[in-house]
């Protein structure tokens, strides 16, 4: 074929607007910003009854008493926060490998044979819905050791949306995909690798960032439960500070364990917009 | 009737002359399991160097014919002969995985077959040339229009060399203009080729286009009722479309199509 043909044809690509960050996209978050602190001062300056405003110190106090106190005595300040935060990271993130392995394992399982599907799925519902609280004695007396115990938490609260969104997507590929790979008498896992795996990826990636918040969760949920001597965890932190009525301490920790969760989430998009972002496009519908 | 050859329904049987041909229907029936007679008595064969193209009302079986020749479908009685690995098939649409760029989407069925990464890379790139697509090899399918999708999977057939090429309607969706092009690269690509092409389409005008053979079908349960020789030789141009001979053929396959609709 000549190449003026070649030229000819060329109109027929499909031009993409990009979606470029604007001022409005740095105006929305700053406008929400603000109304969140207005809130919050309304909340602890006018709306709480005069004797329980000590539940809720104002954000100036929090800054100043919170995140402006390096250390005072074994539990103020920032820097034991900091530590016990580092200590639930590290739990989440291992955490939420293991979560990973299991769970996409699982959901490769699960997608290869219909009955399994079927005979897997009101447990893992079971496990998404039942309340942790409730299983604590059974975790205790079923495995030693507070950081095991920990880590089952965070996996029993974060496999859900990994395993639902995995095989979601490993089921997602077209019937006319799968036929290609009939044609050519692909082998099951050569279909697993070259076409189940690569569509179920923005499902995967989806599951991804709901489990690492989860995570994060978990590990703050298993704190509460499941403590140890020397550093603890923010969730037995936050426990002490709630019964010590240390306000600008728990505030502190409570934010702190959320940017944990924030920073978790955003990693896993960067994540999969640097995996996927060249061809799988999200629509806004405007 | 010029060029057009009617099957006795009776018998059921239009034995092919060849029984060397590359794809063979030998009274092939197909019923789905639940009762469902989609074919019957279907006999016909295709050598190298001939272009047979289906034509009948939606939902006769066309696609299952195709489905059969390719083994994707077990047909319930009958024969059909055609060597497995020798087949290219063109879906209806492009079938293009969106996470490989154009290149590795032309390289995907050579991929399969574990060709080496040099020899697929080369295969690739010839076909790709040879369908006009270089310059877009590194392009996402999402970003290409339907016709060009359609190129490069017609380029990804085309990678293996096969001596039987089965399309399923696969220009059905594309406006005319870019339809009229494709037949005409596609008509170049099989006297390029010489491979043995079975095509199935709505268009009466689109099947003689292409075709050495037109085979009509009638309703389900589908049957061959009518065979209709195409006497234009090739290379085709654009003009033939208006030329009276070839309106005439059209107008002999349409009475035979509302035939087929009875």
């Amino acid at each position: 074929m000549s190449n003026s043909e070649n030229t000819a044809i060329s109109h027929e690509l499909v031009h993409e607007k990009k979606d470029r960050i604007s001022l409005s996209d740095y105006i929305g978050p700053a406008i929400v910003f603000v109304l969140f602190i207005g809130v919050w001062y309304l909340l602890s300056k006018v709306i709480l009854p005069q004797q329980k405003r000590f539940l809720l110190p104002t954000p100036d106090k929090v800054l100043t008493d919170g995140f402006f106190v390096w250390r005072t005595g074994e539990r103020r300040g920032l820097q034991p926060i900091l530590l016990s935060l580092w200590s639930s990271a590290k739990v989440a993130l291992i955490g939420l490998a293991i979560t990973i392995v299991v769970g996409m394992g699982l959901a490769v399982l699960m997608s290869s044979r219909r009955w399994l599907e079927r005979a897997t799925w009101p447990y893992l519902v079971a496990i998404q819905s039942a309340p942790i609280l409730a299983l604590t004695p059974l975790i205790r007396a079923l495995v030693e050791g507070t950081q095991t115990q920990r880590l089952l938490v965070v996996v029993l609260i974060a496999i859900f949306p990994i395993v639902s969104n995995t095989l979601f997507g490993l089921l997602s590929a077209e019937k006319s995909q799968h036929e290609l790979f009939t044609l050519q008498r692909a082998s099951r896992w050569t279909r697993l690798v070259k076409l189940q795996f690569p569509a179920a990826l923005p499902n995967i990636f989806v599951g991804l960032r709901i489990s690492a918040g989860l995570a994060v969760i978990g590990a703050v949920v298993g704190d509460f439960y499941f403590r140890q001597g020397g550093v603890v965890g923010i969730g037995a932190q936050i426990d002490v500070y709630r019964s010590r009525l240390w306000g600008a301490e728990l505030i502190t920790a409570i934010i702190l364990a959320s940017a944990l969760g924030l920073v978790v989430f955003l990693l896993f998009g960067l994540l999969s917009k640097a995996a996927i972002g060249k061809w799988h496009i999200t629509n806004r519908g405007h | 009737m010029r060029g057009a050859q009617v099957i006795d329904v009776q018998t059921g049987s239009f034995m092919s002359e060849s029984v060397n041909a590359l794809l063979d229907f030998e009274n092939v029936g197909m019923t789905f399991p639940d009762g469902t007679k989609a074919l019957q008595n279907i006999s016909f064969s295709v050598n190298a160097g001939e272009f047979v193209t289906v034509v009948g009302p939606s939902g006769c079986g066309k696609s299952t014919l195709l489905r059969i020749a390719s083994h994707l479908e077990q047909n319930t009685s009958g024969n059909c002969r055609v060597d497995r690995d020798s087949i290219g098939y063109v879906f209806q649409d492009a079938t293009l995985m969106p996470w490989r760029t154009i290149r590795r989407n032309v390289e995907l069925i050579a991929e399969l077959h574990k060709l080496p990464k040099e020899e697929r890379r080369e295969r690739a790139q010839a076909a790709i040339d040879l369908v006009g697509l270089n310059g877009f090899e590194d392009k996402y399918p999402r970003q290409l229009s339907g016709g060009m999708k359609m190129r490069a999977s017609l380029a990804r057939s085309l990678v293996m060399q096969p001596k039987v090429f089965l399309f399923d309607e696969p220009f059905g969706a594309l406006d005319e203009i870019t339809r009229e092009r494709l037949n005409d690269e596609l008509l170049s690509l099989f006297q390029h080729e010489g491979f043995a092409g079975l095509f199935i389409t709505h268009s009466i005008a689109e099947a003689v286009y292409m075709s050495t053979k037109v085979l009509v079908m009638s309703a389900r349960p589908g049957e061959i009722i009518a065979s209709f020789d195409v006497p234009f030789s090739y290379p085709r141009s654009h003009d033939l479309r208006y030329e009276p001979e070839f309106a005439e053929l059209c107008g002999h396959i349409s009475h035979a199509l509302r035939g087929a609709h009875q």
